[in-house]
């Protein structure tokens, strides 16, 4: 093609933007081993072969069913209750660390430094609590509280406020800033225009996003059932140390039913807030 | 004086240091309960003016008073409950499309509602027969309920200004309130925008790009262009050679006898 006469400006930083990705992508494969083609491997065929072959007939005893019923009810409490407690922390958190809130940047574009450092300092804990793995958290509250619920209750709670908060943050920041704006310049106090002006934008995707973090629960409490904080993991933990495939299959047919619960649920309130 | 600017330089928030100030050396003064429409070509500055005006936009230098006191010297609060007695209301209206137009437009007494009664009110709604009535001033009482984005474009501009009615400011400033409005609908809407500023006592600050409309009704036009006032005067003295001067393009040639065309048109184009 002729070279263009209105050349884009954006085009020699999209393709380098491009080819640096590419190139640091390269290492990334080869540190974290990457090597699919060992998935078909003869021995490795023959061994997930019968593993899955256990795993087609799923227990379904009445004793073994009602007591994975049980266990899915507390593996369900423990992630409601979790994401309960996180979002007690992460609305107030998300209140205070979006920018579009802030008064002095109204008109000035810059934000006092008290609140920048506010906010900053806040990130910052945010980001502690989400870097550290839910299991950690789950293995050190199983040292303080016991086994039981309760640690992986105090685990999600803990890992999930800093998740929670920070994403709403940005889907607030990332929605059409037009009508919060201008309530803002009308004089309006902030969590009333945040009410008025950016809810109604980013309510569906909040809601999303919430549901997928609870979906998420429920499969960090069964990892977590495995350091002993109860559930549906726990169980699972002790059926695949005695090799019961079939238990095992069981428990995770009713992870799948859990997470396509989650999927309908999400759905229909984004149906009804769309 | 409501308003008074005095050598007032504004540069746009994000422009990097060396570029041109979006408005310079701005003198103006604007007693309480005046009506003028601001005019001149796109790109003049009457948006960053407007959004000056309102606190929304903080000057580079210069002076700028509003009801006799600097508003950046303010605190932060105190500023804030200024911005309550001016609205802006932006040429794009500022509705979230999702939202029911009752919601929109009582939106406009936040600034005067705890967090608990803004909160009561998206539930249900505090004061729908004022939303009526002030909606119905526009002649859109029947869309009290409907969803913003069930509206046409017009509508839309005009739920905007029905928001104005229901604030508590006595500075209005409007920017180009009647885009997306057919010529009865315009003169209509102006019409009510004016007849609340005049029963309030308010100032009202309008910018039109009908310029045949805003020398008809505003008693005072101010002239903008390249971000320096052209012209401040009472509209008997606004001659048609000032306007095609204000609107004077280099960029764009004249256009080519055309038929059909706009009153407003025909006197810029007759200069050219």
């Amino acid at each position: 093609m002729a070279l263009a006469r209105h050349p884009d400006p954006a085009w020699r930083g999209r393709v380098t933007a491009t080819v640096v990705c590419l190139l640091l992508l390269w290492p990334m494969l080869t540190a974290s081993e990457f090597k699919p083609w060992l998935l078909l491997d003869a021995q490795s065929l023959a061994a997930a072969g019968g593993f899955l072959s256990d795993f087609l007939r799923p227990a379904h005893d009445p004793e073994f069913l009602a007591m994975v019923a049980r266990d899915t009810w507390q593996t369900i409490a423990i992630a409601s209750a979790g994401l309960t407690l996180a979002l007690l922390g992460a609305i107030p958190a998300t209140l205070v660390i979006t920018e579009r809130l802030s008064l002095s940047r109204l008109g000035t574009r810059r934000m006092r430094v008290s609140s920048r450092i506010v906010r900053q300092l806040l990130r910052w804990v945010l980001v502690f609590l989400r870097s550290v793995p839910e299991l950690v958290w789950a293995l050190l509250f199983v040292r303080i509280v016991g086994l039981g619920p309760t640690a992986g209750v105090l685990a999600i709670a803990l890992a999930y406020a800093g998740m929670l908060a920070k994403v709403y943050a940005e889907i607030l920041e990332s929605s059409d800033a037009h009508a919060l704006d201008s309530l803002l310049a009308n004089g309006s106090p902030r969590l009333a225009a945040l009410l008025y002006g950016a809810l109604p934008e980013s309510s569906a995707e909040l809601v999303s996003y919430t549901v997928y973090r609870w979906e998420c629960a429920i499969r960090g409490s069964a990892v977590m059932g495995f350091v002993g904080a109860g559930g549906l993991g726990q169980r699972m933990d002790e059926s695949t140390k005695m090799m019961a495939g079939g238990e095992v299959a069981t428990m995770l047919i009713m992870f799948v039913l859990l997470v396509a619960l989650a999927d309908i649920v999400s759905k229909l309130l984004r149906r009804r807030l769309g | 004086m409501s308003v008074r600017l005095e050598n007032l330089t504004v540069r746009h928030l994000a422009a990097k240091p060396d570029a041109a100030p979006a408005l310079t050396g701005l003198e103006l003064s604007i007693a309480p309960g005046e009506q003028l429409a601001l005019i001149g070509p796109s790109g003049a500055g009457k948006t960053t003016l407007l959004a000056t005006l309102a606190c929304a936009h903080r000057p580079a230098s210069g002076a700028f008073t509003v009801f006799g006191e600097d508003p950046w010297a303010l605190s932060q609060a105190a500023r804030h409950r200024l911005r309550a007695r001016l609205f802006l209301a932006p040429q794009t209206p500022p509705l979230p499309p999702r939202q029911r137009v009752v919601t929109s437009v009582l939106a406009a007494r936040l600034p005067h509602m705890s967090l608990w009664q803004a909160f009561a009110s998206l539930v249900k709604p505090s004061d729908p027969d004022a939303a009526h009535a002030a909606l119905s001033r526009f002649g859109l009482g029947d869309k009290l309920y409907a969803r913003v984005d069930r509206l046409s474009g017009g509508e839309r501009q005009r739920c905007g200004l029905a928001r104005l009615l229901l604030s508590s400011a006595d500075v209005f400033l409007v920017d180009e309130p009647i885009s997306a409005l057919d010529p009865t609908l315009a003169q209509h809407t102006l019409a009510t925008l004016q007849n609340e500023a005049q029963a309030r006592g308010a100032l009202l600050v309008c910018s039109l790009h009908q310029v045949e409309m805003a020398r008809a009704l505003f008693p005072r036009l101010v002239g903008l262009r390249a971000g320096r006032i052209v012209f401040d005067l009472p509209r008997e003295a606004v001659t048609d050679a000032m306007i095609a001067a204000l609107y004077d393009n280099e960029h764009v040639a004249p256009h080519p006898d055309h038929l059909h065309e706009s009153p407003d048109r025909i006197a810029v184009g007759a200069c050219f």
